[in-house]
């Protein structure tokens, strides 16, 4: 009985995905070619170079020096601008990038309808939606360490490293949270100089700065000796508003 | 010789008897349809995506009784979760977790969770699904990370049957865990009291009962509102002065928010002591004298308990028989919640 119903109610979902996916693609094949991909890569640069962690040494805007021994971040609700201003939504766009994953720096967006693009826009962190929908996989499954399990939430940001001018010596930068005035879901837009040409045998690759020591920088310059731990709350909203502007466009290749 | 060999007949036939009770038990048929109370709301858990199911069900009590979720294999859910205290932990002040650390907060009994806004004293986590990741998270409950409990739960044959009956595949992963820990969870109803009894007009209270429920429906009801005997807000009912636990405010980091804790269900109530987030009173007697004479003032402490409830000795044994009332046995004694 119980399993029929499952079965049913299985078959249910299937078929209005279906359709929902029926309705993008009547949309999208309006001018009749096929769907194609587009190939992002997410490039962590600091100091004008790729960002190496545990061995090399940056400073913030206030000249205090420190290391990354952990830089990952998650990216969610990915849009496509159109050349006519309206807009492609990649649908389940969550992506997790882990410095020291080689390969997570690389998302490919497959099935994009065919057309032009001028801009990428995406959120830094996860929607409030999923921050409260129980238990959830890829991207999201909370074995990733990037889940909140006394204040459930997701960790958007986490930054781990080592200063000497912190009180502790280490860097503690956990920066999540959905609700009210400590919200640090950040909206992040990246404006293509050049068109990015979507379409069958086009899967241009678009290549995304991530300038991570903005993270620091501003409009609130951190200063290690009074902020080196944060796990959410006012001074957590401080560094996402850092952050807000830490991607920038780099070049497309067709 | 003879009597030797029937006392080996009759160990033998015992012995297998005893398999075949403990065999039935395993494939014993539960039902787990999913009722919500006459007079209740609708539950805040519904999701269409886990429905309940047997097998769903008695995996989830499985993982719920298994030390393996812990760091060294010691400490399970029901360690701290005992049946018999409505799932609280009789006796504990706080929590007593892995290699005999022990927490700040009292363990509240677990029932009518799919009813649940949020959980824990603080409210701190919002969906029952995630709930068994704080504990099991917990470096003075459990103490593992999630993901090797993965790894242990995929190196067992049984549960990946358990999981292949609940799920349809056997690849095992965290979603999977967590939704058959909800099956089990939002199962706990407990709603066959003598209040209930009453209100469904099956039973009637002692006049001694009855005079308990009207100053309860005066004085109590505001927080412990029916029919659940809470309305799940943030209250500060007036413990302290200032705040060891900042409660609320630890998730909020809000001034008014400061030494606010979730209203718990009075449900149940003679079976879980000792009370309150820190457990510090041992007795319902104890916890009515302090509406009556202990009430602290602070800045957040709530207008309904701020200047004391006036309440008299005979008010007081009333309400004593009142809470009584609110026992539910057939929920304690419930065989699907059993250890198997
Ligand atoms: C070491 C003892 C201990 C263990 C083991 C333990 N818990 Fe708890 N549980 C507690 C304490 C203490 C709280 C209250 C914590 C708080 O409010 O911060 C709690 C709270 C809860 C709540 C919230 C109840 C409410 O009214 O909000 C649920 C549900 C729960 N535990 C389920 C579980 C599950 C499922 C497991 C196993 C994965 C588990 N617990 C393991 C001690 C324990
Ligand atoms: C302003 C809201 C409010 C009112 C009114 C109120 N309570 Fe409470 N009650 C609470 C809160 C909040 C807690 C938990 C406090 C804590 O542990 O910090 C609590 C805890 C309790 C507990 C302990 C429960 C447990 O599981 O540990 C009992 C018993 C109790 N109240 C009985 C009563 C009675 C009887 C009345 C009426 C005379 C009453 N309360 C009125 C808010 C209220």
């Amino acid at each position: 009985m119980n399993n029929t119903l499952l079965r049913l109610s299985a078959f249910a979902m299937l078929v209005s995905c279906t359709l929902i996916s029926c309705d993008k693609d009547d949309d999208s094949n309006s001018n009749n070619t096929e769907p194609g991909t587009v190939n992002i890569e997410f490039k962590n640069r600091a100091a004008g170079n790729n960002l190496e962690l545990n061995t090399t040494t940056y400073s913030n805007a206030m000249g205090q020096d420190f290391k990354f021994t952990k830089f990952r971040y998650i990216l969610s609700n990915f849009r496509l601008k159109k050349s006519d201003g309206t807009y492609y939504n990649v649908p389940e766009s969550y992506y997790l990038i882990d410095e020291a994953v080689s390969n997570s720096e690389k998302v490919n967006l497959t099935n994009v309808p065919a057309g032009t693009y001028t801009a990428l826009e995406f959120i830094i962190g996860v929607d409030s939606a999923r921050n409260t929908s129980g238990a959830q996989t890829g991207a999201l499954d909370p074995t990733t360490g990037m889940f909140w399990t006394w204040n459930s939430g997701y960790i958007f940001v986490m930054m781990e490293g080592l200063a000497a001018s912190s009180p502790s010596g280490d860097l503690t930068f956990h920066i999540g949270g959905y609700k009210g005035a400590n919200n640090c879901i950040r909206t992040s837009t990246v404006n293509f100089s050049s068109n990015l040409n979507v379409g069958k045998d086009k899967s241009p690759e678009l290549e995304i700065d991530v300038n991570v020591l903005e993270m620091f920088k501003a409009p609130n310059a951190i200063d290690f000796t009074t902020l080196s731990n944060t796990m959410g709350g006012p001074t957590s909203v401080l560094v996402a508003d850092n952050y807000i502007d830490m991607f920038t466009f780099n070049s497309i290749t067709d | 010789m003879q009597n030797m060999s029937s006392l080996y007949v009759l160990c033998l036939t015992f012995i297998t008897l005893c398999f075949a009770a403990c065999k039935d038990n395993e494939n014993e048929s539960i039902d787990v349809t999913f009722k919500v109370p006459a007079g209740w709301p609708a539950p805040v858990y519904n999701n269409p995506a886990n429905p309940i199911t047997e097998a769903g069900f008695k995996l989830g009590r499985k993982l719920f009784y298994d030390p393996q979720l812990s760091r060294d294999n010691t400490v399970s859910c029901g360690s701290c979760h005992q049946q018999f205290a409505a799932f609280a932990n009789l006796d504990h002040k706080v929590s007593h977790g892995i290699d005999n650390l022990l927490g700040t907060r009292n363990a509240p009994p677990m029932f009518n969770l799919a009813w649940h806004p949020t959980f824990m004293w603080d409210g701190g986590v919002n969906h029952i699904e995630v709930m068994p990741l704080a504990p099991i998270g917990n470096p003075v409950e459990m103490d593992e990370q999630i993901d090797n409990v993965i790894a242990k739960l995929r190196a067992d044959n049984e549960y990946r049957f358990m999981f292949k009956e609940a799920f349809g595949t056997d690849s095992i992963n965290s979603q999977k865990m967590l939704l058959a820990f909800a099956q089990f969870m939002s199962l706990m109803v407990s709603a066959n009291s003598k209040y209930d009894k009453v209100m469904d007009g099956q039973a009637i209270f002692s006049s001694e009962e009855a005079s308990g429920y009207s100053f309860f429906k005066k004085h109590c009801n505001g927080c412990h509102t029916e029919p659940l005997m809470t309305n799940f807000t943030y209250r500060n009912n007036g413990l302290d002065n200032t705040f060891a636990d900042l409660g609320r405010g630890l998730i909020t980091q809000q001034p008014n928010d400061m030494g606010l804790f979730k209203v718990p269900s009075l449900r149940n109530i003679a079976l879980s002591k000792p009370y309150m987030h820190d457990g510090r009173f041992q007795t319902l007697e104890a916890c009515i004298e302090h509406y009556n004479s202990g009430i602290k003032s602070s800045a957040t402490v709530d207008s309904l308990v701020a200047s004391g409830i006036a309440i008299s000795t005979q008010e007081k044994t009333a309400l004593i028989s009142f809470l009584n009332t609110l026992t539910d046995s057939t929920f304690i004694t419930d065989k699907r919640f059993i250890e198997q």
